[in-house]
């Protein structure tokens, strides 16, 4: 493993770290409550457990760097600042929802923060933010495309083209290959050749490493530096990042593969608790503060919720909006067809 | 006096397409296998990379499932791609690309995104390249909402569809035919678009209506001329694009002539042809007067043997064929 030293951030960027991780696990409690009262369908994949890869990472950009990620993005969205209430009407289906009820837990973007999305194709969004990475040099802007895809969608092909790319055009680029240790049910050891992700990259001429995904710090280090490479050198990065999702594969997994005692053991390093441990052991937080954080995370999620649940449903006659990027006349395709 | 119109190839007419929309708009950028420095498997793209380099002509990997879905990504950031995948039948491996991303990006997310984006792609039989080599998918495409395609059969639409199709804001496909690269015709100037979803009507006549794109008009053509020598007038229509589709000319000229045939080099079987023969029967079933006659390749892989393939593709003798039946005509020995 190899990091630069971990700048360490300003106290109230601790504190808004901290704050943010909190936001995420809450509001996907919430949204998991959602799902088992009926008013979520589809699927639901939620990230627990994994907040200090998400925040860590993208505390670490700009707020314009072009970010993409997988089917697992709720975290991503609510990170970069989307309003809660926009992704919980989302998942609810909701005309009110961040893609007007489109796209559901699964495909959440905000492109005003340069979120461009959730993808449920395992892989498949990495050539996209390779386009926004060749973008940003064909416009000459210091903008910086990241992905965030999991150990599972390195096994695909088109990933491997990807790195393949990056590295023989030098796109300012950094993958994030988030290794939750399991595709599905399916443990990394009977999916994959190698136990580690990151030299795969390597083999594009790619700079790699690996660090740990359950240490918030560490991985705002490692992606400050994965994104100064891509930034100031343009050439892409990989970083691969050890994690553990607390909950099965989505909500529809009741997650019966996974031995108790290595969830257990995972739990033990929850990314919350021990941010929080440093938090309090250095004195920018105390309990009194970490409290009233809480109370302050719950009363948005309560109200993203409540929101959420009182907007109205999208009009059935707006089904067939956005197919094109013009209203589409066509008697025989599209709008005449659908519509009721 | 008269402005002297000199006839280009089909191969040409793209290439002053994509030269003039490069020149107007550096948004606009050439992705492919061997189109810079090869100037394209079929030449289309002759001479650009001398006149706008490396930045905008570009040559990639053989990764065509990358480029595609790289080319989606920058057409998400305002860029308008190009893509030349070499022939149709590649297409394939970039098929997710194509069908989960770039036709449903603007969907899914509620419109927060367009993808402006161009796929061109050859494709079609009669080479003897067998198998593998020999697909005509525009079903395939057409199927897929959000998709635009447009399969043009002459140099001023060549010209006129893909510079409509750099323009536009959606991901368009454009089918090129491989046999057509050669022919010769009349071009339009710089600011000559040619319209989406605007059929034309390529022979007028009274008796038949037979429906063709791309290389299938100019076979629908040649049948017309043989059905003329036995007093059979056919109305010869090309839809120009499958996606949207001008179903209003086709219906009109259906119900004049309460006959239909539609040709098309792909399969039979949920083709081109079973559609638009759909679409006819939707619209003008009151009018008909036979059943619409369908001209298909044979429903088997492309063979290679030179008899075989010639069996299994369209031929002007099976439009005739096909028209006649319609006509409750035996075709004349």
């Amino acid at each position: 493993m190899t990091t630069s030293p971990p700048p360490v951030p300003p106290p109230d960027e601790m504190r808004d770290i901290f704050r943010t991780m909190t936001l995420i696990r809450r509001f996907e409690e919430r949204a998991a409550e959602e799902y088992m009262a009926g008013r979520i369908g589809g699927f639901l994949h939620l990230a627990i457990g994994e907040e200090a890869a998400i925040v860590g990472t993208i505390s670490a950009l700009r707020p314009d760097d072009p970010l993409t990620s997988t089917y697992r993005e709720h975290g991503q969205a609510l990170a970069r600042g989307t309003d809660p209430r926009a992704i919980m009407a989302e998942l609810l289906g909701r005309d009110t929802g961040i893609c007007r009820g489109r796209g559901g837990s699964m495909h959440l973007m905000d492109v005003q923060r340069a979120f461009y999305g959730g993808y449920g194709i395992v892989g498949g969004a990495v050539p996209l933010a390779l386009g926004l990475a060749w973008a940003a040099r064909y416009r000459e802007t210091e903008q910086v495309s990241v992905t965030m895809f999991g150990e599972g969608a390195a096994n695909q092909g088109v990933v491997s083209e990807c790195f393949n790319m990056a590295g023989l055009w030098d796109l300012p680029m950094v993958f994030l290959i988030l290794n939750n240790q399991y595709g599905m049910g399916t443990p990394v050891e009977r999916a994959a050749a190698m136990d580690d992700f990151f030299p795969r990259a390597a083999a594009y001429d790619i700079e790699s490493w690996k660090v740990d995904g359950m240490d918030v710090l560490a991985v705002r280090a490692a992606l400050s530096e994965a994104a100064r490479l891509a930034r100031e050198e343009r050439r892409p990065a990989c970083v691969e990042l050890l994690a553990y999702r607390y909950r099965g594969h989505s909500m529809s997994d009741p997650d019966t593969v996974r031995a108790a005692e290595e969830k257990e053991r995972w739990k033990a390093r929850d990314p919350l608790i021990t941010f929080e441990r440093v938090l309090l052991g250095e004195g920018i937080i105390d309990a009194e503060g970490v409290a009233a954080m809480r109370a302050e995370v719950d009363r948005v999620v309560d109200d993203a919720t409540a929101f959420a649940r009182e907007s109205p449903e999208v009009p059935i006659a707006d089904l067939a909006d956005y197919v094109y990027a013009e209203p589409w006349n066509d008697a025989a395709h599209g709008s005449a067809l659908v519509r009721p | 006096m008269s402005t002297e119109v000199k006839d280009v190839t089909y191969r040409e007419a793209i290439n002053q397409a994509l030269r003039e929309e490069m020149i107007r708009d550096e948004s606009v950028f050439l992705m492919g296998e061997d189109i810079g420095h090869f100037e394209g498997a079929f030449k289309v793209t002759k001479g650009l990379l001398a006149e706008f380099g490396e930045k905008r002509v570009v040559d990639t990997p053989i990764t065509e499932a990358g480029f595609t879905g790289l080319c989606i990504g920058a057409a998400m950031a305002g860029l308008r791609p190009v893509v030349e995948i070499m022939t149709v039948n590649f297409a394939l491996v970039a098929m997710d690309q194509i069908v989960s991303n770039a036709s449903k990006i603007h969907y899914m997310f509620g419109g927060q995104v367009d993808v402006p984006m161009v796929i061109r792609m050859p494709g079609g039989a009669g080479h003897q390249l067998s198998a593998q080599h020999s697909h005509s998918l525009d079903a395939m495409f057409t199927h897929v909402p959000g998709l635009k395609v447009c399969v043009p059969s002459t140099p001023e639409d060549a010209k006129g569809l893909l510079k409509t199709a750099i323009r536009d804001a959606d991901p368009v496909i454009m089918l090129e035919s491989e046999g057509l690269y050669g022919k010769k015709g009349p071009v339009g100037g710089e600011d000559h678009l040619i319209p989406f979803g605007q059929a034309v009507v390529r022979r007028p006549g009274r008796d038949c209506t037979i429906v063709a794109t791309s290389r299938m008009v100019w076979v629908a053509l040649a049948a017309a001329e043989q059905l003329a020598a036995q007093g059979v007038e056919a109305e010869v229509i090309d839809p120009r694009t499958y996606r949207p589709l001008d179903l209003d000319t086709l219906a009109e000229s259906v119900r004049r002539t309460s006959r239909a045939v539609v040709v098309d080099e792909g399969w039979p079987e949920c083709g081109i042809a079973a559609n638009l023969a759909a679409h006819l029967y939707e619209s003008c079933f009151d009018w008909l007067d036979a059943p619409v006659g369908r001209v298909n390749s044979a429903d088997v892989p492309m063979p290679y043997a030179k008899n075989l393939e010639q069996a299994a593709i369209p031929q002007p003798a099976d439009v005739v064929a096909a028209v006649m039946a319609t006509l409750a005509r035996e075709v004349p020995r």
